[in-house]
């Protein structure tokens, strides 16, 4: 059974989703969050070893499509939607740090 | 490598780009240098409300490559990895995680040896991202100055490029068996026409997984994961470099930190990569969009009967024809040559002739192995055989005649033409009788002169000799 | 209400040249502008291109041409349907603006059968909520009382179908969010069986539970629809191949002989006048030659909370992509972290950040097994749980909403008790399973009851079936 939610949980999943909280919205996010979280531990606390885990509602295997080339976007069509963009790419504010 | 009592581990992950006409879950085109973001479309870019569908001849490369590497293939499922990158259009990657559909093989390097690879997955591949630096701007004073700031480009035709990664285990031990296992790894690309497999390119990507610990012990020791490796040179010299700092670091009594490294070609080192506040955390889950991918006993079959010989096959049976050791073949096959060399035994040549020739003489070349007129090969080293071309006239005739031609037309033409035999004779009389001190020096045994004779009959002939037979005619003559 | 042509009245008559679409698509214009200022059901009107539609729809029929089923019929389309050219916003400040190159499938389908698109309808922001409160743009009002909410999320499509603002309603419903405003709103909505209506243009809030369905006045049009945007779609990986059931064809069969269980888990906890409705509903079924008895479906206990770890661990990945580099929304930021950061703070609303967070917490190393995984486990025993269940029973009977229609913000601050409105719908979206909400009757306040039908998968047939007697039966 996990530990209660706690504030710094919350800062944590916020910094990992890329969104900032006000220190009066990271006391009600954890109340919020905790009060869920209690809820779901009727969850938490079932055993269920030997159920195997149902990730989509679908019995579909081996859905493929063929290696055909089709007709993509048109290039100004799409960086027209873009905030910002320079010499055909998009431009974005400069990067620290690689990618995995 | 055992370098002042240490031994080096290294893993690598090879990422590999899919020779498909299409991306891996849309109908853009999978090629290398369009115009930025000329290859995209609303599922490849990541818009709200579309959906991927997995092509079918990526998962066809994909067995492909597995049942080459000898691993099981089986059930398998796609996972998001998630993590903001602005190269990922969807901010999360689908690959494949706890349920990869390539596992457990192996892969022979020609000098016996064998490294274990412990998966091979499907992924999508990222766009790519250019780093622009602002404009140099000079004020009056001349002090120079960054005027607005830096920025970055995105482009992603790359985005949803069907890659293959491939996953060894920790099982080579020095840079050269992992250049070993990367130039074998290719080879078998290649040949099942899974990649175009080009490391300049990007289509071929390593990451070097390396630690070390002290000869005798086997307990793993902390590792780096050494990233930027362009060229197998790279990655011979990175991987040395590292082992070696890492060695100096434990010993001046520091400890290695796990961490990715980045490998400067030009500075010839490795340097650490600004770590991140916390480690990332993927939050890896079933991708809920795509269903499992299960191939059936009949498709696996099908796959496996067409995988065309491997280069381990092809060193063996050309090593046991030519009669020599599988790793002296190795250049051969790796470039593709062993139908040349098999063509020239086939027709009576010596094996270590066609073999050198090959070698040197082909393989050197930039030619397609594929136009390599066979034929041709095997009529010149006939002549040069037979004694009617020295080997310097052999290879400048083999390379008139590589993709195609008459060798001994190109002879006659290059005035290669063989002396017949009294011509020669004559000429070795001539040398003979006009050095009369050297000759009785020689005639007492002083083999060291041959060369000297040899010379002189070169110069009557204008280098037509060959100097076998004038080697053979001096031993004849002084009755040895 | 007066009594209004339903769609396949306004459908029938277009295609045979009784009508002009022409004037139909004017009527309801007309609707819109005497209500809307109140209501607030759209994100926009497309007064001028449904015009234009309705006018080639016309000259079609002029010509001789059948435009289809749906000849001339009003549609409107919840915000997060994509539109080719025209905004879809999901009702976040994150996407205001954006015009998708492409259309939905569903929309191609409809178009297809000479549907009208006459407006893209307010919901909770990214279809999270149970009330169309959460949105960036204003709530929308229960077009029968306007001091309520009209359900959520697709509460803007199930308000336009019963102001008279359109004939028909698409949504999408993820744990409820289109019978539970069905419901509210006294109206039909179907959230059919996973797979079975193509997901390719619908935007992702929970992709392993969403599914876009129909909301109309009646059991009949919500067949005609389902039947004109259901099947195979290859662009869906989770797309069913397999030929649906005509249901339009299957309306009138009836339900004698059908074996019904009111499932005991679902209608417990709803309010006493609410399950009042349910029990009528039961008898009147038994009187049509139904055999109903009671039924339980255990695991449909632990449904709300697998649900509320499922959707937000799957949100928290799907809506990653809001990061302002390639659409919508950016706040500038030094770098592109900062950048991100600010874009999404500043993008996506309190509703939607507690979700994202929920999700990612639920999915961190850590707490996977925990949550995620567990939740997935308990995904299997609902699925096995309904399958027993459907061993006994044709079809499943519960309330759609343990309440009628609640007041504005009554729970805006308390988001447990808003998640509580879906307790019966969410297990169907857990299963895959089709269900609907059919009007049946008011509360002790004269708002709409909504009874639910469920079915196993693919069992639209029977469900329709049930739900068309139940319709009559208040006739
Ligand atoms: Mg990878
Ligand atoms: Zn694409």
């Amino acid at each position: 059974m996990a530990e209660r939610l706690t504030r710094d949980d919350v800062l944590k999943v916020a910094r990992l989703a890329r969104l900032e909280v006000t220190d009066e919205e990271a006391d009600r996010f954890t109340d919020q969050l905790a009060a869920v979280l209690d809820h779901a531990a009727d969850v938490a606390a079932l055993d269920l070893t030997g159920v195997p885990p149902t990730a989509r509602p679908v019995p579909l295997v081996n859905v493929l499509r063929e290696d055909e080339v089709r007709p993509g976007l048109d290039r100004d069509e799409v960086l027209a939607a873009a905030p910002a963009a320079e010499d055909g790419r998009f431009r974005v504010p400069p990067i620290l740090g690689d990618g995995p | 490598m055992t370098v002042d009592g240490w031994e080096t581990v290294i893993g690598l992950e090879v990422h590999c780009e899919l020779a498909t006409a299409t991306k891996l879950f849309c109908g853009c085109r999978n090629t290398f240098g369009s115009e930025p973001n000329t290859n995209v479309c609303p599922v490849c870019l990541g818009l709200p409300g579309s959906l991927p569908v997995l092509n079918r001849q990526a998962v066809e490369l994909a067995m492909r490559i597995g049942t080459a590497l000898n691993c099981e293939v089986r059930r398998s499922i796609f996972a998001r990895k998630n993590y903001f990158y602005p190269d990922m259009p969807k901010d999360y990657q689908v690959s494949q995680y706890d349920l990869p559909l390539n596992v457990g093989g192996h892969l022979d390097l020609p000098d016996g040896s064998r490294v274990g690879i412990e998966r091979a997955h499907v992924e999508e591949d990222t766009g790519k991202t250019t780093h622009c630096h602002g404009v140099q701007a000079r004020s009056r004073g001349g002090t120079g100055r960054i005027a607005g700031a830096s920025y970055a480009l995105v482009d992603y035709n790359r985005a949803g490029v069907p890659l293959v990664e491939i996953v060894s285990a920790p099982e080579i031990r020095s840079p050269e068996q992992a250049k070993a296992y990367v130039t074998e790894l290719r080879g078998i690309l290649l040949a099942i026409g899974a990649s175009d497999a080009r490391m300049e390119e990007g289509s071929m990507r390593v990451d070097a997984n390396v630690s070390v610990r002290r000869s005798g012990t086997d307990q793993l020791g902390t590792r780096a994961e050494i990233k930027n490796l362009n060229s197998v040179r790279s990655l011979v010299r990175a991987i040395a470099y590292e082992a070696r700092r890492q060695a100096d670091l434990i010993e001046a009594g520091g400890t290695v930190v796990q961490e990715t490294r980045h490998w400067d070609e030009d500075a010839g080192r490795t340097s650490s990569l600004r770590s991140k506040e916390e480690a990332e955390d993927y939050r890896y889950f079933p991708e809920p969009d795509l269903v499992p991918l299960d191939p059936d006993d009949f498709w696996k079959k099908a796959v496996r009967a067409a995988i065309p010989p491997l280069p381990v096959e092809r060193r063996e049976a050309l090593a046991a024809a030519a009669g020599v050791e599988p790793g002296e073949v190795a250049l051969v096959v790796e470039t593709g040559l062993d139908p040349l060399v098999k063509a020239a035994l086939h027709a009576g040549i010596d094996p270590r002739l066609a073999l050198t020739r090959a070698t040197n003489e082909v393989a050197g070349r930039d030619v397609d192995p594929a136009s390599v007129d066979a034929t041709a090969f095997a009529a010149t080293l006939r002549l040069e055989q037979d004694g009617r071309l020295t080997a310097t006239q052999s290879k400048q005739v083999l390379a008139r005649v590589v993709t195609g031609g008459d060798p001994a037309a190109v002879a006659a033409e290059l005035g290669f033409e063989a002396l017949a035999t009294d011509t020669l004779a004559a000429a070795v009389d001539e040398a003979i009788t006009a050095n009369p001190a050297e000759w009785e020096r020689y005639s007492a045994g002083e083999d060291k002169l041959t060369g000297f004779f040899v010379g002189k009959v070169m110069a009557a002939t204008r280098g037509k000799a060959d100097g076998k037979a004038v080697t053979a005619l001096l031993r004849e003559r002084r009755g040895s | 209400m007066t009594a209004r042509a339903t769609a396949a009245e306004l459908g029938a008559d277009v295609r045979a040249g009784r009508r002009r679409a022409a004037d139909v698509v004017e009527q309801h214009l007309r609707a819109i502008e005497a209500r809307e200022a109140d209501v607030h059901a759209f994100n926009l009107v497309l007064a001028e291109s449904a015009r234009a539609e309705a006018a080639a729809i016309d000259a079609r029929v002029a010509a001789g041409e059948d435009p289809g089923p749906l000849a001339g019929v009003p549609v409107v389309l919840k915000d997060n349907i994509c539109t080719r050219g025209v905004p879809t916003t999901c009702s976040s400040r994150i996407l205001e603006g954006w015009r998708p190159p492409y259309d939905a499938t569903v929309v191609t389908r409809l178009r297809a059968a000479g549907a009208v698109i006459l407006g893209k309808t307010n919901c909770d922001e990214f279809a999270m909520g149970s009330s169309t409160e959460n949105s960036a743009f204003g709530p929308t009002r229960n077009p029968l009382d306007l001091t309520k909410v009209p359900g959520g999320s697709s509460g803007g499509s199930a308000a336009a179908v019963v102001a008279g603002f359109a004939a028909v309603g698409l949504g999408s419903d993820t744990g409820g969010s289109i019978r539970q405003p069905a419901s509210l709103c006294g109206v039909v909505g179907v959230k059919p069986t996973y797979g079975r209506v193509s997901r390719y243009g619908l935007v992702a809030y929970a992709s392993s539970l969403d599914q876009i369905g129909p909301l109309t006045s009646t059991v009949a049009d919500a067949a005609l629809v389902l039947d004109v945007i259901g099947g195979y779609d290859p662009a869906d990986s989770t797309s069913i191949p397999d030929p649906p059931v005509e249901l339009s064809a299957v309306l009138g069969e009836g339900v004698d002989g059908l074996r019904v269980g009111v499932v005991q888990e679902l209608t417990t906890d709803a309010n006493p006048d609410v399950v009042a409705r349910v029990v009528a509903a039961a008898a009147a079924l038994e009187a049509a030659g139904a055999k109903v008895e009671e039924a339980s479906v255990p695991a449909a206990s632990y449904a709300l909370s697998a649900y509320y770890l499922i959707a937000p661990a799957e949100a928290s990945s799907n809506l990653a992509r809001y990061d302002g580099v390639r659409y919508g929304l950016r706040v500038d930021g030094a770098d592109v972290d900062a950048m991100f950061a600010a874009t999404r703070t500043a993008g996506f609303g309190a509703e939607v950040k507690r979700r994202i967070m929920l999700g990612t917490y639920a999915l961190s190393a850590g707490y996977y097994d925990a949550y995620y995984g567990k939740a997935q486990r308990v995904r299997t025993l609902l699925i096995r749980d309904f399958e027993a269940a459907y061993d006994r029973f044709d079809v499943l009977l519960s309330p759609t909403s343990p309440t009628t229609a609640f007041p504005l913000g009554a729970k805006m601050d308390d988001p447990l008790a808003m998640y509580l409105m879906d307790v019966a719908t969410i297990p169907a979206n857990l299963a895959g399973i089709p269900a609907m909400s059919v009007p049946y009757g008011a509360g002790d306040d004269g708002l709409p009851v909504g009874v639910q039908v469920l079915a196993p998968a693919l069992g639209e047939a029977a469900m329709f079936r049930t739900a068309a007697v139940l319709e009559a039966s208040l006739r």
